[in-house]
C-alpha cells in the first residue's frame, strides 16, 4: 500500500476542500477502498476520513413521505431497520444478499454506491485496463469475460457494476445528495453512474471533492412495499457477486399493475433500469405472459461483449421470476437466504 | 516452545479403551481460544518482515527491478534479488531425490510462470516490506505463454503420480468395445484447482550462528529438514523445525517449496530473524496445485449391463521445467469389473508452477469422470445407477486380478442407499420437484482410495512415576493427530491417555514420514504401536526376570499391559504397576523405538483400498440454473476407526471438497497471458456455509488384518472421490442435462426450460 | 507523521503512537500487540479469518485502518473466555468438532458471537448458515459449526429465560 497522508476534517466543508486536491480520496468504512489499495489498483496520496462527522448516519423519515439515508449508515443497520425494511423490502433484501455480515456491518450506504467493478482485469495490475489506467487498453474484451456487461459497454470497457443495493434503489428512483465545492446539489441515482464510452476511468458523475452525504427515496417509493423483491443468481449460495440480478416492484390496484419498476444488476457499468419493460406492464394484469413480454422488452438492446450471451437469456428469466415473486407479494419476513432462488419463501415457482 | 497444554474437555471423557472412542480434540481449547500457535504467530526478538515480489508475466525474463526505489521507502532494510542473495550450497534445479521439486529461489532472471517469486523485500514493518515489493516495478522481456490443455505437442510422460506406470491394460479393450451392445464415448474436463488452505504458507526463520530455527507449517518435517540442510549445506542437527499446527495442508505443504526457502535466505542475508508470509494471490503459483485434465472414457456393456470394456485416457499438463502428472486415469483400476481395461495418459507443458499433490491427486479428477461415465452407461443400459454398479462389482481388483485385503463396499452401497431412500428414485431424469417447484435430482458415486503406508519411527518410554511418553514428529493439519495418535499411544503403552505425554510436531522427534496419502494415522500409528509394544516388552523383561516380582517367570508372552500395570496373562490377579517395576529395578525410565512401514508381502498378495458410496441430492432452479446441494450421504468402509468424531469430520470435509469440485472450484487462466484471473478467495469459489447441506456419514465396520497392524486404511482423501461424481450425477438426474465440463456452470443448465 | 490513538482491547485501554497510517487493525493486533489469535487468511475481506468485534459488531479487521478506529472497543478471541471458563460458543465448537485445522476458528467463534448479538438468525439452521457464510472453512467443518452455534444459542436463550423468569 502506498504511503498516504491521513486527515480528519472538522466538518463537511473542510472535507470537501481536502478531498478536492489531486490524489485525495474519501475514507468511510474502507471495505472497498482498502481492498483496492492493498491490490495497488488505487494508490491515493491522501485519505480524508470523514467517518466521525456528525449528521451523516441517520435514517430520517421526511414529512413528505420520503426517506433520507445518511451516507454513513451501515448496510446492516439500514437493512435491519424494521421500518425501512417494511417500507422498502427489496432494498433490504438486496443489501442482505451482498457481501458478508462482517462487511455489511461496516460498509456504508455512500460507499456501496461508489464500489468499483469486480472485473478481474481491473483488479489485475499486470493486465491492461482503461478503467484503472486510462488509455492502456482493455484485456477483458478478448479475455475471460463470461460475467461481463451485456448493456452499455464499449470497446474501451466491458466491466459491470457489482452493487446489489443500487439495483432496487434505481428502480425506486433514488436521489443522491452531494456536497461539493459549490455547495449542495442532488442528482438522480440513474445519473450517478456513467457508461464507459471512451472514458471508462470515470465511474460516476462526481467531481473532485464531491461527497455523497445522503440517499433519498421519494414518497412514491413506499407504494411498492407490498410487491417488491430482489433476486440474484450467484455461483455459490452466499457471499458471491451476482451473475445477474433483478429488482422488481409493482403497485397493484384491482388486479392490475398500476405501476411497475424494474432494474437489473450485473449487466452493465451501472445498475440498469428497464423502462421499456415497465411501460408494457402498466395497466395490465400480472400474468405470466405479461412478464414474458416485459422480459423481452427489457433485454431488447442487450448485446454480448464476449462469452456471456447466456447472461441475456438468464436476465430474461430473472426478470420473469422477479416479477412473478413481486406479484405474489412481499414475504412477511425476509427469507433466510435473501434474494436467493433457494429462499424458502420464494413460493411455488413452476406449475 | 512451551509445552502444549493439551486438554480433554471434561464433559467428553472417554470410557473404556482409547482407540475407537470419540474423544474431542485435545488441542481444542488451544484452537478456540486463539492460543494455538501457527507459524506466522511467532515473533522472535529483532524480527524483520519479508515480502515476496512475484512475476506479472508467465514466461520471459525480468530485465529490471527498481531496487533503489524500494530501498528509499522508510523501513526497508534490504532487497534480495538474483544479484544480491546468500549463495546456496547446491543448485536448486538439481533433483536430489524423487520428492524434490524444482523451485525458484532467485537463481536466475528467468520467469517460467505467473506469480513466480522474483525478489524479496525485507523491512522493519510489514507495511514497508509490502510497499517496497510494489516499488520494485519490474520490467520484463515477455515471451509467449503456453496455456491450456492444447498448449503444444503432447507427449507420454514416463510415469504419472508417484512412479505409477503411464499406461495399464488388461484384456482387449477394442474387442470388448466392438462386442458391446451399448457404448459410451464421452470426454470430461476438469479445471486447475488450488489448495487454498486457510493458512497462507508462512515461515519465521532465525539463524543463530550455524544453527537454524524454523517455524513453518509442513506436512513432512524431515523431508523439509533434509531439503533445507542440502540447500544451505548444514548438518541436520543444526536445524530445528517447529510445526505444531498447520492451518490446513491438503498437499500444498508436503514438500519444501521456494517461498519458505526464500525466508531462510532472507534471514541469512540480513542476519536477523525474518517472517515471510505469502499473500493469498501468491499462493496461486509457487506452492503447487491440481492440474487440469481432459479425460476420454469409452465404455462398452453387454445386453445385461455388464461392462465389456473400459478405456480411460487422461490428458493433463505439467510445468515447462519439472514433472508431475495427475494420474487421473488410474481411478479406473480398482472399481468396476470390466474384463478389458486400459488406462493411459499424455500431457503438454504449460507456463505454470509445477502441479503437485492436491487432496486425492488423480483419484479426485479421475473419479468425477469415471463416476459420470458409469452413470451415463447405466442410463444407456436403462438401469438404475446402483444396480449397474452392483452388476459390475469387482470381487477382485480388476486391473491386477489380486484379491482385496478387505472390501465392505456392498455394505456401503446398502447402508448409504437405505439412508437416502434410493429405492424411491425414478430412473428417468427431471422427474422430481420440491414444493417450491425446484428440480430435484439424486445421484451417486463410488468412492475409493488406496490404503497406503509410508515409513515412520516413534520413541516410547515408561517413566519412574508410571506415566508414559510417546514421541513422534507427526503433523496435525486438522485431521486430529494430536488426539488420534495419542489415543493409539495410550493403548500402545497400556495407560490412560492423560497419563501419556504425547510429543509431536517438531523435527527433533523421530521421523514420522509425511502426512499425506491418507496414510499418516496408519503409518505413524503403526510406529507408535510398535514402539509401545517394545517398551512394554522391556518393562516385562525387568519384571519377569526379577524374583521379587509377582510376575517373575511369567515370560514376555505371558504378560499383558493394562491401566499402568503388567498382569500375568494366565492369572490377572497377579501383577504390579509400572512404577513398582521401575522403582525396584532402580531405573528412571525404560525406552524403546518402533517403526511403521509398508508390508511388501501383503502388498504383493492383496489389493488394499478403502471404499465408499456417496449419494447426493441437489436442487436446481429450472429456469435460472442455479444449483444447491440439499443433502449428502456417504457410507465409507475404511478399516479401523481410531476416533469416530474426527473421522466423521474428515469425511464431511472430503464430501464438501467433492461438491466443490463438481460445482464451484476453478482457477480461471487468461488464455493469452497465462495469468490466473481469480487468484483470490472472492472469485475462486470454495463452498461457504450456506452451500453445505445437512451431511450424513456412515462408517461401515471393516476389519482388515493385512493393511497394517492396526487395520487402519485412512480417511483423509476418500471423501472427495465418489462425492464429486455423485453431485454431478444428481445434477443430471435433476435436469436431464449432462454436463461434462467441471465445475458445472449456470449457463450449461439454461439449455432447457 | 505520528498519530496517537487509544483503543480498548479485551477490556484494557491501550494507547499507541502509530508511526504509519497504513496499519490495519489486524496487523496492529498481530504484529504490534502480538495478539496473534486473530488470523490473516486473505487480507482482502474474503475469508473472515480476521473477524473481531468492534463496539460489539463483527467486522473484518483486515479492511479496517487502525487509525480510523480511535476510541474503539475491541474484542478478540483472546478476550472471549473468562480465565479457564470457555464462552458457550467456544465450548460448543469443541463438543461439535466445529473445526479441524483451527485456523479459521477464531474468526468463526467471533463471528458466531457477533451473529448472536445481531439476533437475526435465532435457532434457524438455514439463517445460521447464511449469516455465517462470511467465514470460510477449507477443512469443511460447516456442519459442526452450525451445530455448535445452535447449541450455544440454545444455552444463551435458556440463560436469558432464567434471568427474566
Amino acid at each position: 500500500m502506498k504511503r498516504f497522508d491521513y486527515v480528519r476534517p472538522a466538518n463537511v466543508t473542510e472535507a470537501v476542500a481536502a478531498a478536492a486536491r489531486p490524489g485525495a480520496v474519501y475514507l468511510a468504512a474502507g471495505t472497498n477502498l482498502l481492498d483496492l489499495m492493498k491490490g495497488n489498483i488505487s494508490r491515493p496520496d491522501r485519505l480524508v476520513d470523514f467517518t466521525h462527522l456528525e449528521g451523516l448516519d441517520a435514517i430520517e423519515r421526511l414529512a413528505d413521505g420520503s426517506v433520507r439515508i445518511g451516507a454513513l449508515v451501515s448496510n446492516a443497520d439500514l437493512a435491519h431497520d424494521a421500518d425501512f425494511a417494511r417500507s422498502y423490502p427489496a432494498v433490504a433484501e438486496a443489501l442482505l444478499s451482498g457481501a458478508s455480515a462482517q462487511l455489511r456491518n461496516v460498509a456504508t450506504v455512500g460507499g456501496n454506491l461508489l464500489q468499483r467493478t469486480r472485473c478481474a482485469y481491473f483488479y489485475d495490475t499486470a493486465s491492461r485496463c482503461n478503467k484503472r489506467e486510462a488509455g492502456t487498453g482493455c484485456d477483458a474484451r478478448e479475455g475471460e469475460n463470461r460475467t461481463h456487461a451485456v448493456f452499455g459497454w464499449s470497446e474501451s470497457c466491458i466491466a459491470t457494476n457489482p452493487s446489489d443495493f443500487c439495483v432496487p434503489l434505481l428502480a425506486l428512483d433514488a436521489i443522491v445528495e452531494i456536497e461539493g465545492r459549490n455547495g449542495r446539489r442532488e442528482i438522480a441515482l440513474e445519473a450517478l453512474h456513467r457508461l464507459p464510452g471512451d472514458t471508462p476511468e470515470r465511474d460516476t458523475a462526481l467531481e473532485p471533492g464531491d461527497l455523497i452525504v445522503a440517499v433519498r427515496l421519494p414518497p412514491a417509493a413506499r407504494g411498492f412495499a407490498g410487491h417488491a423483491r430482489y433476486l440474484k443468481v450467484r455461483e455459490r449460495t452466499s457471499y458471491a457477486f451476482a451473475v445477474v440480478s433483478a429488482a422488481a416492484a409493482l403497485r397493484i390496484d384491482n388486479g392490475r399493475i398500476a405501476e411497475a419498476r424494474l432494474a437489473l444488476g450485473g449487466v452493465a457499468a451501472k445498475p440498469w433500469r428497464a423502462r421499456a419493460a415497465e411501460d408494457v406492464l402498466k395497466g395490465v394484469a400480472p400474468t405470466a405472459d405479461a412478464f414474458q413480454e416485459a422480459a423481452w422488452r427489457a433485454l431488447t438492446d442487450a448485446k454480448p461483449s464476449g462469452d456471456n450471451a447466456f447472461k441475456i437469456e438468464l436476465a430474461r428469466r430473472i426478470v420473469v421470476r422477479a416479477l412473478t415473486l413481486a406479484a405474489a407479494g412481499t414475504p412477511a419476513r425476509l427469507p433466510a437466504l435473501p434474494a436467493s432462488p433457494f429462499a424458502s419463501t420464494s413460493g411455488a415457482i413452476h406449475a | 516452545m512451551p509445552e502444549l497444554n493439551l486438554t480433554s474437555a471434561p464433559a467428553h471423557l472417554r470410557h473404556g479403551s482409547n482407540v475407537g472412542q470419540p474423544l474431542t480434540r485435545r488441542d481444542g481449547v488451544l484452537k478456540v481460544t486463539g492460543q494455538a500457535t501457527y507459524a506466522a504467530d511467532n515473533h522472535p526478538p529483532g524480527m524483520l518482515f519479508a515480502v515476496i515480489a512475484v512475476a506479472g508475466i508467465a514466461h520471459g525474463r525480468v530485465t529490471s527491478l527498481d531496487v533503489a526505489a524500494a530501498k528509499r521507502h522508510p523501513g526497508v532494510v534490504d532487497v534480495m534479488t538474483p544479484d544480491h542473495k546468500p549463495q546456496l550450497a547446491i543448485d536448486p534445479e538439481i533433483k536430489t531425490n524423487p520428492f524434490v521439486f524444482r523451485m525458484e529461489v532467485l537463481q536466475s532472471n528467468e520467469v517460467r510462470y505467473a506469480n513466480q517469486p522474483i525478489a524479496v523485500v525485507i523491512a522493519d514493518t510489514l507495511e514497508a516490506a509490502t510497499e517496497g515489493a510494489v516499488l520494485l516495478a519490474p520490467r520484463y522481456e515477455t515471451l509467449p505463454a503456453l496455456v491450456g490443455l492444447d498448449a503444444g505437442a503432447s507427449f507420454v510422460p514416463p510415469v504419472v503420480g508417484v512412479g505409477n506406470p503411464t499406461e495399464n491394460h488388461r484384456g482387449d479393450v477394442e474387442a470388448g468395445l466392438a462386442s458391446a451392445e451399448k457404448q459410451i464415448d464421452a470426454t470430461y474436463e476438469t479445471p486447475p484447482q488450488y489448495h487454498n488452505a486457510m493458512e497462507p504458507h508462512a515461515i519465521v526463520a532465525h539463524w543463530d550462528g550455524d544453527n537454524l530455527q524454523i517455524d513453518m507449517p509442513t506436512q513432512g518435517l524431515m523431508l523439509s529438514l533434509a531439503r533445507v540442510a542440502e540447500l544451505f549445506g548444514i548438518a541436520h542437527d543444526k536445524i530445528h523445525i517447529r510445526s505444531p499446527f498447520l492451518g490446513g495442508g491438503f498437499g500444498s505443504k508436503g514438500l519444501m517449496a521456494g517461498p519458505p526457502v526464500l525466508g531462510v535466505m532472507a534471514a541469512k542475508l540480513v542476519g536477523k530473524p525474518v517472517k515471510l508470509v505469502l499473500r493469498r494471490e501468491q499462493m496461486y503459483g509457487p506452492v503447487g496445485h491440481r492440474a487440469p485434465t481432459r479425460q476420454r472414457l469409452r465404455l462398452g456393456a453387454d445386453g445385461e449391463g455388464r461392462l465389456t470394456a473400459l478405456d480411460h485416457h487422461a490428458r493433463t499438463v505439467s510445468s515447462t521445467f519439472d514433472d508431475f502428472y495427475e494420474p487421473a486415469a488410474d481411478a479406473s483400476h480398482t472399481l468396476y469389473a470390466a474384463p478389458a481395461i486400459r488406462t493411459s495418459h499424455d500431457a503438454v507443458r504449460v507456463n505454470t508452477g509445477t502441479p503437485l499433490f492436491m487432496r486425492a491427486p488423480g483419484e479426485a479428477t479421475g473419479s468425477i469422470a469415471l463416476e459420470s461415465a458409469i452413470d451415463e452407461m447405466a442410463w444407456a443400459c436403462g438401469m438404475d445407477p446402483l444396480a449397474f454398479r452392483l452388476k459390475n462389482y469387482a470381487e477382485v481388483e480388476p486391473v491386477s486380478g489380486k484379491p482385496f485385503s478387505s472390501k465392505a463396499l456392498r455394505a456401503c452401497y446398502d447402508q448409504g442407499a437405505a439412508r437416502i431412500g434410493w429405492a424411491k428414485r425414478p430412473l428417468q431424469p427431471r422427474q422430481m420437484r420440491d414444493d417450491a417447484g425446484l428440480l430435484v435430482g439424486w445421484g451417486m458415486g463410488t468412492a475409493t482410495f488406496p490404503a497406503l503406508m509410508f515409513q515412520a519411527e516413534a520413541r516410547a518410554a515408561i517413566r519412574r512415576d508410571g506415566s508414559g511418553v510417546m514421541e513422534i514428529g507427526a503433523h496435525d493439519m486438522g485431521q486430529g493427530a494430536w488426539t488420534a495418535l495419542a489415543q493409539i499411544a495410550a493403548d500402545a503403552v497400556g495407560l490412560d491417555i492423560d497419563r501419556v505425554t504425547f510429543k509431536a510436531g517438531t523435527s527433533d522427534l523421530p521421523d514420522a514420514g509425511i502426512a499425506g496419502g491418507s496414510a499418516h494415522t496408519a503409518t505413524a500409528g503403526a510406529a507408535i504401536h510398535s514402539a509401545g509394544a517394545a517398551v512394554i516388552a522391556k518393562l516385562a523383561d525387568l519384571a519377569t526376570g526379577d524374583e521379587r516380582s509377582p510376575l517373575f517367570g511369567a515370560g514376555n508372552a505371558g504378560v499383558i499391559a493394562r491401566d499402568g500395570r503388567l498382569l500375568r496373562r494366565d492369572d490377572e490377579s497377579r501383577g504390579e504397576s509400572y512404577a513398582e517395576i521401575l522403582a525396584r529395578a532402580g531405573v528412571a525410565e525404560v525406552e524403546a523405538r518402533g517403526t511403521g512401514a509398508p508390508n511388501p508381502a501383503a502388498m504383493e498378495e492383496y489389493a488394499m483400498h478403502a471404499h465408499g458410496a456417496v449419494f447426493a441430492e441437489v436442487k436446481v432452479d429450472p429456469e435460472l440454473g442455479q444449483v444447491r446441494v440439499s443433502r449428502m450421504v456417504g457410507a465409507f468402509a475404511a478399516g479401523r476407526i481410531v476416533n469416530p468424531r474426527m473421522v466423521q469430520s474428515q469425511l464431511f470435509g472430503g464430501m464438501i471438497w467433492g461438491m466443490s469440485f463438481a460445482l464451484h472450484e476453478e482457477a480461471i487462466t487468461d488464455r493469452r497471458s497465462g495469468r490466473i484471473m481469480n487468484a483470490n478467495l472472492g472469485e475462486y469459489h470454495i463452498p461457504v456455509n450456506a452451500d453445505v447441506p445437512p451431511l450424513d456419514v456412515i462408517t461401515v465396520e471393516e476389519h482388515d488384518p493385512h493393511v497394517n497392524a492396526l487395520g487402519i486404511k485412512g480417511v483423509g482423501e476418500i471423501g472427495i472421490t465418489g462425492s464429486a461424481g455423485a453431485v454431478a450425477n444428481a445434477v443430471w438426474h435433476a435436469t436431464g442435462v449432462r454436463v461434462r465440463k467441471f465445475p458445472i456452470r449456470i449457463e450449461e443448465l439454461l439449455t432447457q426450460r | 507523521m505520528n498519530h496517537s490513538i487509544s483503543l480498548t482491547v479485551n477490556g484494557a485501554r491501550r494507547d499507541f503512537v502509530l508511526d504509519d497510517p497504513r496499519v490495519t487493525l489486524l496487523d496492529l493486533l498481530r504484529e504490534r500487540l502480538h495478539l496473534t489469535g486473530t488470523k490473516k487468511g486473505c487480507d482482502r475481506g474474503q475469508c473472515g479469518a480476521c473477524t473481531i468485534l468492534v463496539d460489539g459488531k463483527r467486522i473484518n479487521s483486515c479492511l479496517a485502518l487502525a487509525i480510523s478506529h480511535d476510541g474503539a472497543d475491541i474484542l478478540t478471541i483472546e478476550g472471549v473466555a473468562r480465565g479457564d471458563q470457555l464462552h458457550p460458543v467456544q465450548a460448543a465448537f469443541i463438543a461439535h468438532d466445529g473445526f479441524q485445522c483451527g485456523f479459521c476458528t477464531p474468526g468463526q467463534v467471533m463471528s458466531a458471537i457477533g451473529m448472536m448479538n445481531e439476533a437475526q438468525a435465532g435457532n434457524d439452521p438455514e439463517r445460521i448458515r447464511e449469516c455465517m457464510s462470511g467465514n470460510l472453512c477449507r477443512c469443511g467443518a460447516y456442519a459442526g459449526i452450525v451445530d455448535a452455534v445452535l447449541e450455544a444459542q440454545g444455552q444463551m436463550d435458556e440463560t436469558n429465560q432464567r434471568r427474566s423468569a
